[in-house]
């Protein structure tokens, strides 16, 4: 049996959770994922501007933290964490171990950016405007290193599930067409690439008796060479490992149950077979998997114009009047001033922005509602211009708002993402190690 | 009766695709999902909300049905202007349904 954990659900979690996954129980692996899908345009920016950067610099500084129980406790760590610059981050986290004769891979290749025209991306129209193209690499790459002695695996973009695949492969020996274990690893990586959303965090079921939020224990998996594991967290952390707050999470960002595509196999989660294991525990068994598609799954952001978002708070009495007469005010202003937009969204905070028409009308003596206005379009400034129209509100529109205190919203250029499908054949990942 | 007594629920995004996972709280309440929560159903709660198709999927092993409710997040993304672009409040609003049994 062996260990994996996560310390890391995406870029901007918890910056304890992975030195608490090393320090408070046995683990074999800490796998941490940083990569969203616009994070690679990011890193791309970073980079156009300081050649040394373009990674997840947390997880340098995590590695910096954690260097001596890594080093006392033999823990492999696997991470996306290289972004567009997974040599200059290996190189960091070499400064950061501070230790001779350590073994640290790098997975690249899977920038395509230079060679994007060569590829069907399914529209056109944005090749202007692209600003990164990388391929998810699955969990092959990721065991070829650990297979040639790596501690550390830093890869560029890569399937969050691969991260979590790619030691069971290692460890246990899976063949690349063993289709059921493929699954059955891949399906444990589905279940703890969210970090503690697995384990008690955002999950619904009596949420009030979750147990200390605030020490909330991360994912570990309990993996056996058959492919089946248990999900469980060190004792002594706080949340909840149930069935149900597992089935949550293998429920998140789901499409068809039948064909969860990876570049590793096709997964079944309507296989799954669950069952509590105990306090805290639950085991996994059943899992079937279909052979791998012939096609990498291509991550492509590009520039798609500008907005901004507003907000003003209005109070009792009235408010929801208020905020609603401010928000036909507004509108009124910036269609005299001729400004154009693809879209203005007016939301009102407190009444419906979450739930929209199916949170009915607010009630009547509503404490407070704050107008939230988002505008996009392809001109800055008139994205621009539509910020210095909020606050003449406070002085010259319906009484008694605030909220004006951040001052006015920030303009930022959208960096939207599309996705495409290019045949395995035409890219291959590159694997290399440098011992320090 | 409402079907947050019957049933719990995550959702999440692909874009402007959201996901809606609806997970009975007791075995013998996954027949009556089944039943009564249908992508037509769905489809006609987020009026408003979703304008594109609702489809659903069936994973009677977890007790749970799946949702995609397309062209639901104003883009998507980046894109949405929504103050939930993710759609990640969505599950609660499923549960807001109120079906006969």
């Amino acid at each position: 049996m062996i260990r994996i954990a996560n310390g890391q659900g995406f870029w901007g979690d918890s910056l304890e959770a992975p030195l608490e996954q090393i320090r408070r129980g046995p683990i074999d692996y800490l796998t941490l994922d940083y990569l969203a899908e616009i994070t690679m345009s990011i890193l791309q920016k970073q980079r156009a501007r300081d050649p040394r950067t373009g990674y997840a610099r947390d997880f340098v500084e995590m590695i910096g933290r954690g260097a001596s129980d890594l080093q006392t406790k033999k823990i492999k760590v696997v991470a996306n964490a290289g972004g567009v610059n997974p040599d200059a981050c290996r190189d960091a986290v070499a400064r950061a171990l501070g230790a001779k004769g350590v073994k640290i891979a790098v997975v690249a290749g899977d920038d395509i950016l230079g060679r994007l025209d060569e590829f069907d991306i399914g529209n056109d129209a944005i090749r202007p405007f692209v600003q990164s193209a990388n391929v998810y690499f699955g969990a092959a790459p990721i065991a070829d290193a650990l297979n040639q002695g790596a501690q550390f695996v830093i890869t560029g973009r890569c399937t969050d599930t691969g991260l979590v695949l790619g030691p069971m492969i290692h460890e246990f020996g899976w063949a690349l067409n063993d289709w059921d274990r493929l699954a059955a690893g891949t399906i444990a990586g589905h279940t703890v690439e969210c970090g503690a959303q697995c384990t008690g965090g955002n999950c619904q079921v009596d949420w009030q008796t979750i147990p200390n939020f605030a020490d909330i224990g991360y994912p570990v998996i309990e993996a056996e060479p058959d492919g089946t594991f248990v999900v469980t967290k060190h004792p002594g952390t706080g949340g909840r490992v149930s069935v149900q707050s597992v089935k949550e999470q293998l429920l998140y960002e789901l499409g068809d149950p039948r064909s969860y595509i990876t570049p590793d196999c096709i997964a079944d989660f309507t296989s799954i077979h669950l069952q509590p294991d105990g306090p805290d525990r639950v085991r996994f068994s059943g899992i079937h998997g279909h052979p791998a598609t012939d096609s990498y799954k291509v991550s492509i952001s590009y520039t798609a114009g500008f907005k901004a978002i507003g907000m003003l708070c209005y109070s009792w009495p009235d408010a929801y009047a208020k905020a609603r007469k401010a928000d036909e005010v507004l509108r009124q202003r910036l269609d005299r001033l001729g400004l154009h937009f693809d879209s203005i969204r007016s939301e009102f905070v407190g009444a419906n922005a979450c739930h929209g028409p199916l949170a009915g009308e607010p009630a009547p003596d509503i404490a407070e509602v704050a107008l939230r206005v988002g505008v996009r379009g392809p001109d800055k400034a008139d994205v621009e211009r539509f910020t210095k129209e909020l606050a003449p509100l406070a002085l010259n529109g319906p009484p008694t708002v605030t909220g004006l205190g951040s001052g006015r919203p920030k303009v930022e250029e959208i960096v939207a993402y599309w996705p495409a499908l290019i045949p395995k054949s035409s890219v291959q990942p590159v694997v290399s190690i440098v011992e320090t | 009766m409402q079907l947050r007594e019957l049933a719990h629920a995550r959702s999440g995004d692909k874009g402007d695709t959201s996901n809606i996972g609806l997970i009975a709280l007791k075995p013998e309440y996954y027949p009556l999902l089944v039943e009564h929560v249908t992508a037509a159903r769905v489809k006609e709660h987020f009026r408003g909300i979703c304008f594109g198709e609702v489809e659903r999927f069936e994973l009677p092993n977890l007790g749970a049905l799946n949702f995609l409710l397309h062209e639901s997040l104003d883009g998507g993304g980046t894109l949405s202007l929504k103050a939930d672009a993710q759609g990640k409040t969505y599950s609660a609003a499923l549960l807001r349904m109120e079906i006969d049994v």
